[in-house]
């Protein structure tokens, strides 16, 4: 046999770009649950992959409203930006957004500063999100995750397990073939879904640029105020930050690669204020998205442990 | 600095531009251990510059500290290399990996898993274009060679590349790879693929992976990138006839009714003559919508809404055809079979089958034989293990639509879930239908259940009594054989032991033969319901699974369980066979409550413990039960 034809010049039929594939890819992922989940959620953390996530929900279900409403797990340290962003957006795409705090966390006063970064994630946000799901009793979570964020999840099915103690179970995953997914499940237990789970970083960016998605300001560079800690630029978005004697927050151009905590988000120094600057930088760039979020800076495992512990 | 920084830094919009039109091809590498698949994933990965230098670094630490290069970076360390899992036991099963260039972006899938090769191969083929079959030149083709290209075929990949690695070991020698890729095309040729190509590799080295090597001057094909990159996949779909199987009906209001889905072969347009399978219904599209506007034509792989002209029945599980090339439909087929659980396949046993969008209940009827996966050569056998593939008929509850796996991926496949446990337990690849255009009909016949039914005063169904051995159930169901007989109606109790010393007397007590044993019995008393009779059976029946079978045999509110619930210590201590003493004793194996499960179950109609109530009573609160529910008009 001879080698196949070169690819044929674009055309009514040529093949769909890698970003129409995608896309067709997750928009099928979503009405898949949306057909056989009882009572399906879609996570919605208000970063760039969860706008992306939004936007294709949209698209899947057009005309019709997304069958599912939107969770936003409330750690109550979420940039003020953020908070303005989801307000916005989930009422101009007809979203019913529930927000989640866990009160409990809240009454004990468990914040960043006071209890150092692993119990604030693991109370305000890891508890929080179990509650949340126990409490609603959701069958089926979406989730925005990638496969190309951290090691761990590149194993991770698409549609990924989850006992009635919210475990995953990476030894004991499902095979997961073609695009037909096993979505059974005995009571309380649950499936997270992860639809973006074949995008890399670049494929978000140029997604967004190409559909135009609204995303947070704190993606933009813009002169804010900031201090440095143990080496990440922290901005000081409320009074809630405690300054060391004499530390003054001075003002600087940043912007964020991903979007947390404040407390626990470091800012990288650019001047990038426009949707092609900010992807331009990201393309020369020398390090990857995620070192800016404190939660990874441990062994590389750590990951892997808090998904098995219930973190998304 | 990798291509993209160098045309990002120039101008980012076109580059975006330029990006945005890309194309994506999925595949999967093959390999034994330490043929070098991881370092070829790794080198292409680290080629096209997709690792930023925190990752870099921490490749160079691992490298110097784990790495089997010496001072040269270890490649391999980039894909399977993580110290933290494997110390934590961990194993990846398949994962999947991301790098583009300025033409493609390509998924990969990695498989690294040993033990469970066959079913991690499966995975990974299952949504390739193309598959690398990696082959050390200093081995040439061996048997794990033959095995990945059947697991490739068998799964449907039409494009191979045989990567000869590790050339740098055998000097360049045309001589070497001349004679790798004369074995391997000599095998191959049976195996039903659309194109080969052999490229002399050193996945170490960097030879004929970007661009070709000046070691191997002698090569007259492409480089490894340079053909990935070309390499045309996507003709066979789009020239296929139109299949839209529906994922979901969209109905925002009654005055839209829209069918979801991912077309998956062929293309569409406004006008176009459709047909529904398996109704046969008919119409025309009327509209391709997008949340962007109307299309004017939408091809293989869109996820689509369409809109038709007539108000027909369609709802998911349906698929859409072309009107004049319709999808075939079928209840009986024959489909390979790759096995993926430890628990074996037992033919006969429901499973839930799981199609493009579709789920059926069903069964393997018949194992036809098994496939040795590195030889090919067909084998007899009862069951599928882990990791063994079968050829199979399978019989399903209700006609699917399909086509043969060999013309549609995606319409040809399934996938079997365990109705116990909800696992996926194996999967499918539907060859073809066994019913032969549908002329295979039931025998119409004058005299029906409900004639039969009418002239005994009744509403025939399956009084099925389940519960431990000893639990009472056959006293019981005796008890409530009387009471009809007194009231005049007509029964018939099948009972465990009185089946098994005649119909069922070839049947000893492995879980094969259980489920066998129930199917039997059920398929009697079902005959027997047609016949109008009241059955009583009165058997263990440990399993969900078969208890559910049995239910779902018979119609809707012709199945009754009745859960004798009286607890094994209870049945234990009466013990009037003196079974329990033998089986403690070891005597009887695989008995049910001391070294086989039983499995009670969730939503039994009646359940009574004749450790609390007499027997008598329950015999009374069964009939009760069938006078309240109309089964004694
Ligand atoms: N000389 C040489 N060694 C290679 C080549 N490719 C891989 N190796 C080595 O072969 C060994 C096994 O490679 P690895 O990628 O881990 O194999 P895998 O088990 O298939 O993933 C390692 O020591 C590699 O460095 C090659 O092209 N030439």
């Amino acid at each position: 046999p001879a080698p196949a034809r070169p690819a044929r010049a674009p055309g009514a039929f040529a093949e769909m770009s890698h970003l129409d594939r995608l896309e067709a890819e997750a928009i099928h992922i979503m009405r898949e649950v949306a057909a056989e989940a009882e009572n399906p959620v879609m996570l919605y953390s208000v970063g760039k992959d969860s706008s992306v996530m939004l936007h294709l929900a949209s698209k899947a279900f057009h005309p019709s409203r997304p069958p599912f409403p939107l969770l936003h797990v409330d750690t109550t340290w979420k940039f003020r930006d953020m908070y303005r962003h989801r307000d916005t957006i989930a009422k101009e795409l007809g979203f019913d957004l529930i927000v989640h705090i866990n009160e409990d966390g809240v009454r004990q006063g468990v914040g960043p500063f006071t209890h150092g970064s692993a119990i604030h994630t693991d109370i305000m946000k890891t508890q929080a999100l179990k509650q949340a799901l126990d409490k609603y009793k959701f069958d089926v979570a979406f989730g925005g995750a990638r496969r190309d964020e951290e090691k761990s999840r590149a194993k991770e099915r698409i549609f990924s397990f989850r006992s009635a103690q919210h475990r995953w179970d990476p030894k004991n995953q499902r095979p997961e073939l073609w695009d037909i997914y096993n979505t059974k499940i005995h009571k309380g237990e649950s499936i997270r879904v992860f639809p973006i789970s074949n995008w890399t970083e670049l494929d978000i960016w140029q997604y967004i640029y190409r559909e135009r998605i609204p995303i947070p300001t704190l993606y933009f560079a813009k002169e804010r105020p900031v201090v440095e800690r143990d080496g990440s630029i922290i901005m000081v978005d409320d009074d809630r930050m405690p300054l060391a004697k004499g530390e003054k927050p001075k003002l600087e151009m940043v912007r964020f690669r991903t979007l947390g905590c404040y407390p626990l988000t470091g800012a990288v120094r650019s001047s990038a204020t426009t949707l092609p600057e900010v992807i331009q930088e990201m393309l020369v760039s020398t390090s990857s998205e995620r070192q800016g979020r404190t939660i990874d800076h441990d062994q590389s495992a750590s990951m892997e442990k808090k998904k098995q512990e219930g973190y998304f | 600095m990798s291509h993209a920084a160098a045309a990002a830094a120039n101008d980012v919009i076109a580059y975006l531009d330029a990006h945005e039109k890309k194309s994506m091809l999925r595949f999967i590498t093959c390999g034994s251990v330490d043929d070098g698949k991881s370092t070829l994933i790794g080198r292409l990965l680290y080629d096209t510059k997709l690792l930023y230098e925190d990752q870099l670094a921490a490749l160079e630490a691992d490298s110097k500290k784990v790495g089997t290069q010496g001072d040269k970076i270890d490649f391999a360390l980039l894909v399977d290399g993580l110290a933290a899992e494997r110390e934590q036991g961990i194993t990846i099963d398949v994962a999947y990996r991301f790098f583009s260039t300025e033409k493609r972006k390509f998924i990969v899938a990695d498989t690294p898993g040993h033990e469970q090769y066959t079913r991690n191969m499966a995975t990974g083929a299952s949504t390739a274009d193309v598959a690398i079959i990696l082959i050390d030149a200093r081995q040439g083709v061996l048997k794990q060679t033959r095995r990945h290209s059947y697991i490739c075929s068998l799964l449907g990949i039409r494009h191979i590349v045989v990567a000869i690695n590790k050339m740098d070991l055998v000097d360049y020698s045309r001589a070497a790879f001349d004679k790798i890729e004369a074995d391997y095309r000599a095998f191959a040729s049976k195996l039903g693929f659309q194109s080969i190509v052999c490229i002399p590799l050193s996945a170490l080295d960097g030879d004929n992976i970007l661009e070709k090597s000046r070691n191997t001057r002698w090569h007259n094909g492409p480089a490894l990138l340079p053909y990935l990159e070309t390499i045309e996949v996507a003709s066979d779909l789009s020239e296929a006839p139109f299949r839209l199987p529906v994922q979901w009906v969209n109905r925002p209001n009654l005055d839209f009714r829209g069918f979801s889905g991912t077309i998956a072969a062929g293309a569409v347009r406004p006008g176009d003559e459709i047909v529904v399978v398996p109704s046969g219904r008919r119409s025309t599209v009327k509209s391709i919508v997008t949340r962007d506007g109307e299309l004017a034509a939408a091809g293989a792989h869109q996820a689509v809404t369409l809109t038709l002209a007539d108000e027909i029945d369609i709802s998911r599980g349906d698929i859409i055809c072309a009107g004049k090339a319709p999808a075939e439909q079928t209840d009986q087929f024959a489909a390979h079979i790759i096995w993926m659980h430890d628990e074996e396949m037992i033919p006969g046993r429901q499973y839930l089958f799981k199609t493009a969008n579709r789920m059926v209940t069903g069964a393997i009827s018949e194992l036809k034989h098994k496939v040795n996966v590195n030889t090919l050569e067909h084998m007899s056998g009862k069951t599928l293990e882990l990791n063994e593939v079968g050829f199979c008929n399978v019989s399903t509850s209700a006609a699917i639509a399909f086509d043969p796996y060999a013309e549609n991926r995606k319409t040809g496949s399934f996938i079997i879930i365990d109705r116990r446990t909800n696992n996926t337990v194996g999967v499918g690849m539907i060859d073809f239908s066994l019913r032969r255009a549908q002329n295979v009909h039931w025998q119409d016949l004058d005299v029906n259940k409900a004639a039969r039914a009418a002239s005994k005063h009744q509403r025939p169904c399956v009084l099925w009594f389940t519960g431990l051995s000893g639990a009472g159930k056959s006293t019981v169901a005796n008890l409530v054989e009387k009471r009809l007989c007194d009231l005049g109606r007509h029964t018939y109790t099948l009972d465990g032991d009185n089946v098994r010393h005649g119909l069922n007397k070839d049947l000893g007590f492995t879980d094969a033969d259980r489920v066998e044993n129930i199917r039997r019995v059920s398929e009697t008393a079902k005959l027997m319901v047609d016949a109008g009779l009241i059955v009583l059976v009165s058997f263990i029946s440990p399993f969900q699974s078969e208890r559910r079978m049995a239910r779902e045999m018979v119609g809707d509110g012709e199945f009754i369980e009745v859960y004798v619930s009286t607890p094994l210590s209870v049945c234990e201590k009466r013990d009037i066979k003196g079974l329990y003493a033998k089986a403690r004793r070891g005597e009887i194996k695989n008995f049910t409550g001391i070294d086989s499960d039983y499995e009670a179950p969730e939503n039994a109609e009646i359940t009574l413990d004749t450790s609390k109530v007499a027997a008598a009573d329950a015999a009374t609160a069964i009939v009760e039960h069938l006078k309240k529910n109309g089964y004694l008009a």
